[in-house]
């Protein structure tokens, strides 16, 4: 590992203030770290958010569910209020890497990587969520831009990140069976509003996929996916799945969710 | 006293080991010690045209940085093949040099080129990206299938053939296969596999300059055979200054039986720097250096009658080696593999011919089971796929070709001296409740699922033996085992022995054995291994050997304690040797009822005196003290034998295979430890399940790993497997006092073959290969499913 300077920010503040095109903020490091010990990132500055209070926590009121940046997978996946307002969300965090993984990894972490594997964005979207940062709230949808990027700025902090709490919802996941990423998750939420599709793990990015939405919005049975057609193409191929099977595991993985809706 | 052996002793190791107290090569720290990394290539093949270390020197804390040029200069010797195998036409295998650094090629991601030595390891790393390698990059010769048809890795080596070998009678298999009314036909590929053993290597160098001795601490599985190659092969001292030991060590599967090249290099360079030195390797050097396993490409014929007679069966495989012939890898897909592949079986006629090539890939050797797990592959899918064409059941074929007496002789080698493997099936039978499949499978297809059922009896050849009969066949050394038993004057017993524990819980069975044989409380014995300064000299722990082979040397040693100890005892009672018994741990004077335990003779043999008189215990001649050796040289292999069965159950629309249940019928002879057994029986079906269902290493065109991190990589985890049902039906071995046989590698050379009939009995009989990943499964369902909607 390369030399960096390490800074505990005492607040969003001071966070932002450290930060630069050359850093990265530091919450539970599961991405950041390993990257930095293979070489394939590196820093001039560390900047550690882990000690700033306000950006853990779990909020819950009518509609919506409020969740700190720094708060841990496994905070979420036992939160009785998580459960009880979106249980389909305590179960996604459940299901999030292994228990090593849960205990440190965050929220906010997850989302600013935007892994095209990883499970949480599909929950922004499904979620209709809105990321809070240190000046401005964003649409899930408008914050995803591509394969690890997303709309943030260098010296912009997650401070936490609101869910909408749907009538019904249900995330299905393929697991890849080395790594417990995503090969293909697809998150499924009916609110009054509408119907989201939130898939993870198929494309270099997360997407709401409209045809599933729209399909179930006419009709919200399992059945009718078959009918939807998923072509594979921009679909991820690697050698645990190849495109078409991941196109066709949307689908399984759809009648998966609604099922369980 | 009741015996021990038999009994579930819980595991000695279990303190240290469950609470973190183990000492692993990597826990050992010598002062003034210097952090090692290597410079690997990053190319499979590649010609070496320069290799620039002189920037590197000057980089912060760096002590040294030795190359391929300096291990040249210095005559040091490189890694050898084990067993020298010879072709059909009588020409000896082809073996190139394999320097333990690099000089001029370089034939594998991973092979090492050079050499830093740092005061600390962030140094030694940063020192290492220093190093400039100017290469040539050639083609690489990655696919298995093409490989003798591709360039020459090596000069000198024609169609990068190590040999291209025959067993059996290709005459007889012709004639058996004209007379055959039906001939069943199979193309496999196993699938390359990596060890993966928790403790990745690493070795911990300390040269001494005042006695000019080397201590090597390192995570093998045989430390005294890697001093001899070191030394007699490598040239890098005398075996009398070189030390190795390898303490505990996290698992080896066969892949720490090899000496690397990382040990030869470190201990050359210690005396070279005079400086201890460290080196770890990394996850990633471990997927990439560590020998692989399996790895065949495998045409198959089996000749039966129209009511399931086998007649006769052709074995024709390309196995791969890898870049590199070491110690197990030319006899693994020969000897360790050809004579199995007819199974459990009566079989008139069979040959079994291997070509062993070459290719940019890391060097393939022995992996738990080596070679029989292949085998039992290629006979067990042969078979179920005989049963599927003739409209039979998978039992009632395989009872149809068992042996009922024994000692059996075997088509290709082996004389079988005892199993039961009707027996073993039939209970296997009972307990997996074969009878209600057709119930079970009904239940899954009305809930959308697919169910099938599985079935494989095999047998193993383990404990390789006699050392005429390897030597014979090309092993350059041979496969007895030694043991030496002391015990102290205040009556503890040290148990020494040459096999080595890296998870098979010596400690324990090895103690209890002793205990039997010479009364002592398993309290009191030790059991010593790993060390070269420690006990005589040994051959190792693989293969299943250490109980067979080792664990009777042990019990010989003791028995000679124990004559010794008559003797002595005789003297003391005043009675003649043959008046004495012993009997748990006493020796008796039947006639006088007087006694002696083994603790006061061991006492008085130490000390041979009493005051105020002359008098010794010793007879006349008998010299003082109660230590013994045995060398061990068993008459034949052990010949584990079972039958497992299991039943998955297949969700058609993503293609998840769930293994449902799995029964497992073993004979191991004498159980010596029934926990420890069990133990064994369940890590060996984790990993032949899966190379089933998940394992599979591979490199793409240009020879890169595209597997070489666990997130690609899937090794099988607790919550893939179910609870496993094991049963026994033991038949003791006559071939050894004790009646053992081995266990270690059962159940992997029997799970892999047993998932993939049960995953292709779910599937109708569709073939697919392994590992029976969830896309290919979906993919066979989805075949299906149109050729039943046709059929309809």
């Amino acid at each position: 590992m390369k030399t960096f300077n390490y800074h505990s920010a005492k607040d969003v503040k001071e966070a932002s203030k450290l930060a630069s095109s050359n850093s990265a903020f530091l919450a539970g490091g599961m991405t950041t770290i390993p990257s930095m010990k293979l070489g394939l990132a590196s820093y001039k500055d560390i900047i550690d958010i882990k000690r700033i209070k306000k950006l853990s926590g779990i909020k819950v009121s009518g509609k919506t569910v409020t969740i700190g940046a720094t708060t841990k997978h496994s905070e979420v996946a036992s939160s009785k209020d998580v459960k009880k307002a979106i249980p389909s969300l305590a179960a996604l965090a459940e299901g999030i890497g292994d228990p090593q993984v849960r205990n440190r990894g965050t929220i906010g972490g997850s989302i600013a990587n935007n892994d095209p594997a990883a499970d949480y964005p599909s929950a922004c979207i499904a979620l209709n969520a809105t990321i809070h940062t240190n000046n401005r709230s964003i649409d899930a949808e408008k914050f995803f831009r591509g394969m690890f990027e997303t709309c943030l700025k260098s010296t912009e902090v997650i401070e936490s990140i609101e869910f909408s709490i749907p009538q019904k919802s249900s995330y299905q996941k393929l697991p890849n069976p080395a790594s417990r990423y995503a090969i293909v998750g697809v998150y499924v939420a009916q609110h009054k509003t509408g119907i989201n599709v939130g898939v993870t793990g198929a494309k270099s990015c997360v997407y709401n996929d409209k045809d599933l939405a729209g399909a179930l919005t006419k009709n919200f049975s399992s059945s009718v996916i078959d009918s939807v057609k998923i072509s594979s193409s921009g679909m991820n191929s690697d050698i645990h799945a190849s495109s078409d099977y991941r196109a066709n595991m949307v689908k399984a993985f759809a009648k998966k969710a609604v099922d369980a809706c | 006293m009741a015996s021990l052996v038999g009994s579930r002793v819980e595991r000695k190791e279990d303190k240290r080991f469950l609470t973190g107290k183990g000492r692993y090569t990597s826990d050992i720290n010598i002062a003034n010690q210097t952090y090692a990394i290597f410079i690997r290539s990053p190319h499979a093949r590649a010609k070496i045209k320069k290799v620039d270390i002189s920037k590197a020197l000057k980089s912060s804390g760096v002590v040294d940085i030795l190359t391929g040029e300096h291990i040249a200069q210095d005559k040091i010797g490189g890694l050898i093949a084990g067993w020298a195998i010879r072709s059909e036409d009588g020409s000896e295998m082809k073996c190139p040099a394999n320097p333990p650094l690099a000089k001029d090629s370089v034939n594998f991601v991973g092979d090492p080129i050079a050499v830093v030595f740092a005061e600390t390891l962030d140094e030694a790393r940063a020192a290492a990206e220093l190093v400039k390698v100017d290469y040539k990059v050639l083609k690489a010769v990655s696919n298995l299938g093409e490989a003798m048809n591709s360039e020459t890795i090596h000069d000198g080596i024609d169609k990068n053939l190590c040999y291209d070998w025959l067993l059996g009678d290709r005459q007889k298999v012709k004639e058996a296969f004209e007379k055959a009314d039906k001939i069943i036909k199979l193309d496999i590929v196993n699938n390359r596999l990596i060890p993966n053993a928790m403790e990745p290597r690493a070795c911990v160098i300390d040269y001494n300059t005042a006695s000019e001795e080397i201590t090597c601490y390192t995570t093998s599985q045989n430390p005294h055979l890697s001093r001899l190659i070191m030394s007699a092969f490598g040239g890098v001292a005398p075996e009398n200054k070189l030390r190795v030991v390898a303490p505990d060590v996290g698992g080896g599967f066969g892949s720490k039986i090899n000496l690397y090249n990382e040990e030869i290099v470190c201990s050359w360079a210690s005396k070279k720097i005079e400086r201890p030195i460290k080196w770890v390797a990394e996850r990633t050097e471990s997927f990439l250096t560590d020998t692989h396993g399996r790895d065949h490409i495998t045409h198959a014929e089996l000749a039966v009658t129209n009511d399931g007679k086998f007649l006769g069966f052709k074995n024709e495989t390309i196995a791969n080696l890898g870049a590199y012939a070491r110690v197990f890898g030319t006899v693994t897909p020969t000897y360790l593999f050809g004579p199995c592949a007819t199974g459990v079986y009566i079989m008139p006629a069979a040959y079994s011919n291997v070509k062993a090539v070459y290719t940019n890939t890391a060097p393939v050797d022995a992996y738990r089971g080596a070679g029989r797990p292949e085998a039992t592959y290629t006979i067990e899918r042969l078979v179920d796929k005989a049963a599927m064409e003739l409209g039979m059941d998978p039992i009632e074929i395989r009872m149809k070709n068992f042996p009922t007496e024994f000692p059996f002789k075997q088509t290709l080698v082996h004389q079988i001296d005892s199993g039961d493997y009707v027996a073993g099936l039939n209970k296997a039978k009972e307990m997996a409740d074969y009878d209600g499949f057709a119930a079970r499978k009904k239940e899954s297809e009305s809930k959308g699922k697919l169910r099938g059922i599985g079935v494989t009896s095999y047998f193993e050849a383990c404990g390789i033996a006699p050392s005429p009969v390897v030597m014979m066949l090309g092993c350059g050394v041979g496969l007895w085992e030694s043991a030496e038993v002391r015990f102290n004057p205040t009556g503890q017993v040290t148990v020494y022995t040459g096999s080595h524990s890296h998870g098979q819980s010596h400690q324990t069975t090895f103690a209890q054995i002793a205990a039997d044989e010479l009364g002592v409380p398993i309290e009191n014995i030790d059991v010593v291994h790993g060390d070269t300064d420690k006990g005589t000299f040994g051959m190792g722990t693989y293969g299943s050997r250490s109980l067979t082979v080792g664990g009777i040397a042990i019990v010989n040693a003791c028995k000679k304690i124990v004559n010794k100890g008559k003797k002595i005892a005789a003297k003391m009672l005043e009675a003649s040797p043959d008046e004495v018994d012993f009997k748990n741990g006493e020796f008796v004077v039947a006639k006088s009822n007087k006694k002696k335990t083994i603790g006061e003779v061991a006492f008085a043999s130490y000390l041979p005196g009493v005051r105020d008189e002359v008098k010794s215990p010793l007879p006349e001649g008998e010299e003082p003290g109660l230590i013994e050796s045995s060398f061990f040289d068993p008459a034949n292999f052990s010949f584990p034998a079972g039958s497992h069965i299991c039943e998955v159950e297949i969700d058609p629309e993503t293609g998840h295979v769930k293994l449902d249940k799995y029964t497992a019928v073993d004979d191991f002879g004498t159980i010596v430890n029934p926990l420890i057994v069990e133990g064994q029986v369940h890590g060996g079906l984790a990993q032949g399940i899966g190379q089933a269902l998940y394992e599979n290493a591979q490199y793409d065109d240009s020879g890169q790993l595209i597997t070489a991190s666990y997130m690609d990589y899937t090794m099988p985890r607790a919550d893939d497997l179910p609870d496993f049902n094991l049963g026994f039906t033991c038949t003791k071995a006559t071939t050894n006092p004790l009646g053992v046989k081995g266990c270690g590698e059962a159940g992997t050379i029997a799970a892999t073959p047993t998932v993939m009939n049960a995953v292709i009995n779910a599937l109708d009989g569709k073939e697919i290969s392994l590992p029976a990943t969830a896309e290919k499964v979906w993919k066979a369902c989805k075949e299906m499913k149109k050729s039943n909607a046709k059929a309809a």
